[in-house]
């Protein structure tokens, strides 16, 4: 129980359905700020003593619970790590991925629970076999099933939305203020919880260490100076500075961020256009597919409020880069294997460090952390970058 | 059916007190008033004054009642501080209440305060030869030391008689934080404040040294949350922190909540003879140290041993350390089999946090993250006792699956 209206309703009607119920706050930082600022709903006292009064209200026992320390190694240091990398990291999906439904599943589980209950808006269904699969909820502009893309079947097993069918939020809300939550009208969080003021950038640059460097052409040539690359995103325009134009005088946007050599690569608005995506941190939330190694027609979604985009998807092994390291570049020791994604369309706004996650219909299939991406439009000169495909940039 | 064995976080009121104290809330007049009705409030106030100023051996003046043991730390140390300046040294050891640590810390951040920590032992002792020493070696700058009678958590009687003596010598004013010792163990404020001792009066800068402030809190001995008093040697001046109308010796003012104190009074009163006592408490406690050490013989006493008449340990309190296991976990599991015990301090909103006491005995992290206080009152019963030790081995190994909080999830 974050202390926000979703999940104080959640456990109001986990708790109706028969459940026997315990609320549980994530204590998620050492130093919780005392009054809730800004847009953040969760994760100060405050917000802890929300989740208590609806708890109370509900009649269950109500507990805070101290992942502060995992909290930190696995999302904080997991997004900073991933940001100085030259990646664009979610760091919801990381603490969905290793505390919800990891750190706090396991241990509520070795403590005699059978499953965490939150408020998000995503439906468990059960195949004709008795499978258990994750599908949108049924209110499409609430639905969350994006940043729960990456369960697996174990952590679906023991998982329980019960606001997934609720039409609208307005539902939502008008039910906990029947029930009288003091929450009912409570804004929802948007920031990340663990940046206090909402300003991420500030907040990493405090952190990551940066160093001027060059920024390049597609070509390889440089065009000008940036005073660390981790600052900037995919698809940025604002804030490059580069002294003379474009030949064709258009502007001119972040294509690839390398770390590596603290070099950003910008061009053309066309060459942002993605037309595969791959990574070798996938999972499949549920059944896998029968044959992932045969191309398989899918939908994919690459950020939680994007559009779905039909695609093919399949499993591949990729040979290990001579020279490369071959650590931490895939699933098992032999070599790599890969889920590419080909959008039948290219994609925008996206970049290494993103999840795309996989849908056939309403169903979530899995999902895969982006480390490589393709553009849509080849590169001019071709002598530059020998390679097929763009190698990663954190293995350049 | 729920079990209380979290006594020193509160004790349930006795039924005199909580009887008494609704007799006095019906009773009209401001102690202050001139009039009759006041004069019998007044009389009241008074009368419950002379009782706890009896309940630990000092002069009825010297009783200031606060508005619970956190307000009298604050004044004792706030109060000592500025009544010492320009002195900006506080002695005080690690491992004390957050009513005292908090107040340091505000005072060193935004006063100019310089804490100077004093160690503890491995049983949370504090050594009267490092007072000596860190006194020793320049006492002209030390506004005061402060300590606690006995710890709160671990519970571990301080030689804060001790301490006083070498205090005294240097001059220097020292408050004693009695609210967890209070009605566990005999306090004598006459004799710990060494009244009467020759040279111990007129030490330079306004106050006395020695000892001459001890805080008190209510509702650890069966009286009502929300008074305490903070008992101040007649020989001390102390800077008040609340202004207004002058009551209490100009110390506190504010109108005084007669009721409160006739409440307090009546579970003061009640305390009587308290080594005679606490026989029964310490029995139930060695039965339950032994029953714990029996049933989890991984489970470690934290604090100093339970060894008979001169034990330097609280008679209600037991404190362990389950290693392996969260002590969230154990009070978790504890509270659904209907037991209430203590992790130590929670801190806000129910946030557990690794014992600081235990960090300053020199555990590590996950020890203190490991620890459980149970602790025992005047009404608990051998089958308490034993419902706990049936309950706890369950409770124990479910927890060691569950783990560390911080151990790499499996899912
Ligand atoms: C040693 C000690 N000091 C101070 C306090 C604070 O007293 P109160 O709760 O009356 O503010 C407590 C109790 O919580 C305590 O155990």
């Amino acid at each position: 129980m974050s202390g926000g209206v979703d999940s104080a309703v959640a456990a109001a009607r986990a708790v109706e359905a028969g459940h026997e119920v315990v609320g549980v706050h994530l204590a998620l930082s050492r130093m919780p700020g005392t009054l809730r600022t800004g847009s953040r709903g969760c994760c100060t006292i405050e917000d802890s003593m929300d989740a208590q009064r609806a708890a109370n209200i509900i009649g269950i026992p109500y507990y805070v619970w101290d992942f502060s320390e995992r909290f930190k190694l696995d999302v904080v240091d997991d997004f900073i790590a991933e940001y100085a990398a030259g990646r664009t990291p979610n760091p919801c999906m990381r603490c969905n991925e290793r505390i919800k439904f990891a750190a706090l599943l396991d241990k509520a589980i070795d403590l005699g629970f059978d499953a965490v209950c939150t408020g998000h808006y995503a439906s468990i269904q059960t195949d004709a076999a008795g499978n258990r699969e994750l599908h949108r909820a049924s209110a499409w502009a609430k639905d969350q099933s994006y940043v729960l893309g990456v369960l697996t079947a174990e952590q679906l097993e023991h998982s329980m939305f019960p606001l997934g069918e609720t039409p609208s939020k307005a539902e939502v809300r008008a039910e906990a203020a029947e029930r009288g939550f003091s929450v009912a009208t409570k804004p929802d969080s948007y920031d990340i919880c663990f940046i206090p003021d909402g300003d991420t950038r500030g907040w990493l640059a405090e952190r990551v260490p940066a160093s001027a460097g060059d920024i390049l052409d597609r070509e390889g040539n440089t065009l000008g100076r940036h005073e660390g690359a981790a600052a900037f995103t995919v698809g940025q325009r604002k804030g490059l500075q580069i002294g003379t134009p474009a030949a064709d005088g258009k502007p001119r946007f972040v294509l690839e961020v390398r770390p590596i050599t603290n070099t950003v690569v910008v061009g053309p608005k066309e060459a942002l256009a993605i037309g595969l995506i791959a990574g070798s941190k996938f999972t499949w939330t549920g059944l896998a597919p029968e044959h992932p190694g045969i191309a398989f027609d899918c939908d994919v979604q690459i950020r939680a409020h994007a559009d779905p985009v039909p695609a093919v998807a399949q499993v591949v092994s990729v040979p290990v880069p001579a020279g490369a390291d071959s650590a931490g570049a895939g699933a098992t020791d032999a070599g790599a294997i890969e889920l590419v994604i080909t959008p039948r369309e290219p994609l925008t706004g996206v970049a290494p460090g993103q999840t795309a996650v996989l849908y056939v219909g309403t169903r979530v299939l899995g999902q895969c952390t982006i480390d490589r991406t393709v553009s849509a439009v080849p590169v001019p000169s071709a002598a530059v970058e020998p390679a097929p495909v763009a190698v990663p940039a954190a293995r350049a | 059916m729920s079990i209380y064995l979290d006594h020193a976080a509160t004790t349930p009121m006795l039924p005199a007190a909580i009887e008494a104290y609704v007799d006095a809330m019906s009773v009209v007049g401001n102690p202050a008033s001139i009039h009759s009705q006041g004069q019998n409030a007044k009389r009241m106030l008074e009368e419950a004054r002379e009782t706890v100023a009896r309940s630990v051996g000092c002069d009825p003046i010297e009783v200031v009642f606060t508005g619970g043991g956190t307000e009298a730390i604050n004044l004792a140390l706030k109060g000592l501080f500025w009544a010492r300046a320009p002195r900006r040294r506080i002695l005080v050891p690690g491992g004390e209440h957050h009513a005292t640590m908090d107040t340091v810390e505000w005072l060193e951040n935004h006063d100019g305060a310089e804490p100077g920590w004093l160690p503890l032992d491995r049983a949370g002792r504090v050594d009267p030869a490092r007072v000596a020493d860190a006194l020793g070696t320049g006492a002209e700058d030390v506004a005061l030391l402060s300590l606690l009678a006995a710890n709160n958590e671990v519970g571990t009687l301080q030689p804060v008689a001790e301490i006083g003596e070498i205090a005294a010598v240097h001059g220097i004013p020292v408050h004693i934080d009695a609210v967890s010792a209070y009605g566990q163990v005999p306090i004598d404020f006459r004799a710990l404040s060494g009244a009467g001792r020759t040279g111990a009066s007129g030490g330079a800068g306004g106050s006395a040294g020695g000892i001459v402030a001890l805080s008190l809190s209510a509702h650890k001995i069966g009286g009502p949350v929300g008074i305490g008093a903070l008992v101040l040697s007649r020989r001390a001046s102390i800077v008040p922190l609340i202004h207004g109308g002058g009551q209490q010796r100009q110390v506190r003012s504010g109108t005084q909540d007669v009721a409160a104190a006739v409440a307090f009074a009546a579970a003061a009163s009640a305390l009587g003879d308290v080594p005679a006592r606490n026989v029964h408490l310490r029995a139930l406690r060695d039965r339950l140290i032994a029953g714990v050490l029996a049933v989890v013989p991984t489970a470690v006493l934290n604090g100093a041993a339970p060894d008979g008449p001169d034990e330097q340990r609280l008679p209600g309190n037991a404190h362990f350390t389950f290693p392996g296991c969260e002590g969230e976990s154990l009070l978790f599991l504890l509270d659904a089999a209907g037991i209430s015990v203590s992790t130590g301090s929670a801190c806000q909103a129910g946030i557990p946090e690794p014992s600081h006491v235990l960090r300053a005995m020199g555990r590590s992290e996950a020890e203190a993250r490991s620890a459980l206080r149970i602790t025992l009152g005047r009404d608990s019963t051998g089958a308490d006792v034993d419902a706990f030790l049936a309950a706890l081995p369950a409770a124990h190994a479910q927890a060691s699956r569950a783990g560390m909080n911080d151990r790499v999830p499996t899912r």
